[in-house]
């Protein structure tokens, strides 16, 4: 009893101070956020003085098998439910920002017209659907791979609710015009001290488990999610070191002026999609592709030459986002030689995925976790090569500024990070629940072929709009002048930004099909359906030719 | 000299070369002698099924 008063007056005092906060607030983002926090202070002093336990109601509410699994599973539980909210919540905001830019009308001021949409939609996939979804494979194979029970589940809740926190402060702020306008990093100062927070608990759980391992090696896995660990963790603090203008108000100013500021901006940037999208995601590449075609990686050897390369080179390719500007020439340079060098390890790594699956080729055509894993596969080695080659000077003065980088970042982040988080969902929905298989393995293979044509939508139409639009700025007549207007471009693209939307919508139609498979297999159900593939089998005409007498 | 041409100085000369001796050594690791079981384990490990904790 004595520790429900106590719990719920540390939630009192809380409340008084979000209502402080929301009191002395000096601009509206602020005091929106302050309520927020009062609001979840609230809530959660009801729940703990009424004794009612609201997890366990929800856990209810989501079938999670009850009682302890001998591994540590209900937080990856609600990871997984989480990426598959998160993962519809964000393509739907890419759907209606996509078609924003067709029809304008849809731009509806203040809180939701295209400006504040957009940062909304790259968080929303980047770090709420990708996030949740390496919070929840990183806790699962780190449990697998050490075959030990996570460190601190205490703390491992801490870590997946403090970044639905953070997730739900940063996507408000966006709507509100609270931003401190860094690419991919948005989140004003208070936003980023609390992840900072949840982002060190996260380090102290996974390290926590890999020291108490009960498993002489450290899977490479491990080796991955850990520098995904670390270096989200130096650069999201270096990027956002500011200096707040009040205590009580959202802005604040960078450390960094001009083009340091820059440097800064693009040097988290570029590993953001280095580490959060590229590292994080092959630790669930080595873990969950050998794991569904139940064969062993590769080479063991080339994914440990694929780690040390990308730790090394990934970090120098920064500056290729800020060619022919302020930065210095031998930085441009850098960044271009060190990206083109990224080319070897990418495709190492593609190759050891693929060829994981040597001699469990039949594997594409029966299973469509496989496909997807192979599609994803395809698609990193795919935008592994676009990237660098984006990055040559010559190249990205025709495609920077264009609709191409658009497509490239869209082929890797639906192609491979989609694909590879979708394969595994469907590998650990039925793991996690317990269930014998996913709801509807027809229903996979309708996702994947979905999803693959929105793609092909997708990137197809934004190479031919990023080369036109490239072409178009730099079309001069003979007199030297330039011969389009902006606007010229905007017209010329209209088409292209319809088949993009399109392609979008038919990668949310997947998604949904995945929500309504993953719904129906958590409520333990299961479909009645023919198998993907079966060989024929004629009883009638498995006989042998019995010579007929002439009649 | 500023700090920063010191700095640099160290940056384009022996740290370039303790970086690319680390980088050299970590990727030939994997391959010195005797290894070969040691990665067969390794790649083998996550697959000798406990599975799932059941």
């Amino acid at each position: 009893m004595e520790s429900v008063v106590g719990r719920s007056g540390l939630w009192f005092v809380l409340i008084i101070l979000a209502l402080a906060a929301y009191v002395g607030a000096q601009d509206p983002g602020f005091a929106a956020h302050a309520l927020i926090i009062g609001i979840i202070a609230f809530g959660l002093m009801i729940a703990t003085l009424a004794r009612y336990d609201p997890m366990a109601k929800a856990q209810s509410i989501f079938r999670m098998p009850e009682g302890p699994s001998r591994y540590y599973d209900d937080v990856i539980r609600w990871g997984v439910i989480a990426t598959v909210f998160w993962g519809m919540a964000g393509l739907l905001a890419g759907l209606v920002i996509a078609l924003q830019l067709v029809f304008p009308e849809l731009n509806f001021e203040p809180w939701l017209n295209f400006g504040r949409l957009r940062p909304l939609h790259t968080s929303a996939v980047i770090f709420a659907f990708g996030g949740n979804a390496l919070l929840a494979t990183s806790f699962y194979v780190v449990q697998r791979t050490c075959r030990t029970t996570l460190a601190f589940p205490g703390l491992a809740r801490f870590v997946f609710w403090g970044y639905q926190l953070f997730i739900v402060l940063a996507a408000t702020g966006y709507l509100l015009g609270v931003t401190q306008s860094k690419e991919y990093a948005e989140p004003e100062w208070y936003v980023d001290l609390w992840l900072t927070i949840v982002w060190v608990a996260y380090f102290a759980v996974f390290v926590g488990t890999i020291v108490r391992r009960k498993e002489p090696h450290i899977y490479v896995a491990n080796w991955f999610y850990l520098a995904f660990i670390i270096t989200i963790a130096m650069l999201h603090i270096v990027n956002n070191l500011s200096m707040p203008v009040s205590f009580l108000g959202s802005r604040s100013y960078s450390a960094f002026a001009g083009v340091q500021d820059a440097l800064t901006q693009w040097w988290y940037g570029h590993n953001a999609v280095g580490f959060f999208l590229t590292a994080g995601f092959l630790a669930m590449m080595y873990y969950f592709v050998p794991k569904q075609a139940e064969r062993p990686v590769y080479s063991y050897r080339l994914s440990i030459i694929h780690f040390w390369s990308l730790i090394f080179l990934y970090i120098w390719a920064g500056p290729h986002h800020l060619h022919y500007t302020a930065l210095p020439d031998w930085a441009q340079t850098l960044g271009m030689v060190f990206s083109i060098m990224l080319w070897m390890p990418s495709w190492g790594g593609m190759i050891n995925g693929l060829m994981t699956l040597n001699g469990a080729w039949d594997k594409v055509r029966t299973d469509p976790i496989i496909r997807m894993m192979v599609l994803s596969l395809a698609f990193y080695g795919m935008s592994t090569f676009e990237g660098p080659m984006m990055s040559i000077k010559a190249v990205n003065s025709l495609s920077h500024y264009t609709d191409w980088t658009i497509g490239h970042v869209h082929s890797g982040a639906l192609g491979w990070n989609g694909m590879i988080t979708f394969a595994c969902i469907y590998f650990l929905v039925p793991r996690l629940w317990k269930r014998e298989r996913m709801y509807s393995l027809r229903m996979i293979n309708w996702h994947f072929w979905l999803a693959t044509l929105g793609i092909v939508f997708y990137a197809a139409s934004m190479w031919v709009a990023g080369i036109t639009q490239g072409l178009m700025w730099r079309e001069y007549d003979a007199n030297g002048y330039l011969v389009n207007s902006f606007i010229d471009t905007v017209t010329a693209l209209k088409p292209m930004y319809m088949m993009r939307a399109f392609g979008g919508l038919l990668y949310l139609a997947g998604a949904a099909v995945l929500t309504f498979n993953v719904w129906m297999t958590i409520a333990g159900r299961l479909r009645d359906e023919a198998p993907l593939y079966q060989a024929t089998y004629d009883a009638e005409a498995d006989r042998p030719l019995v010579p007929q007498p002439a009649e | 000299m500023t700090d920063y041409e010191t700095l640099r100085q160290f940056a384009d000369s022996y740290g370039l070369l303790a970086m690319a001796i680390i980088f050299v050594s970590l990727c030939l690791w994997p391959f010195r002698p005797g290894s070969r079981d040691r990665n067969h384990y390794a790649a083998h490990s996550i697959l000798e099924d406990h599975e799932d904790g059941e």
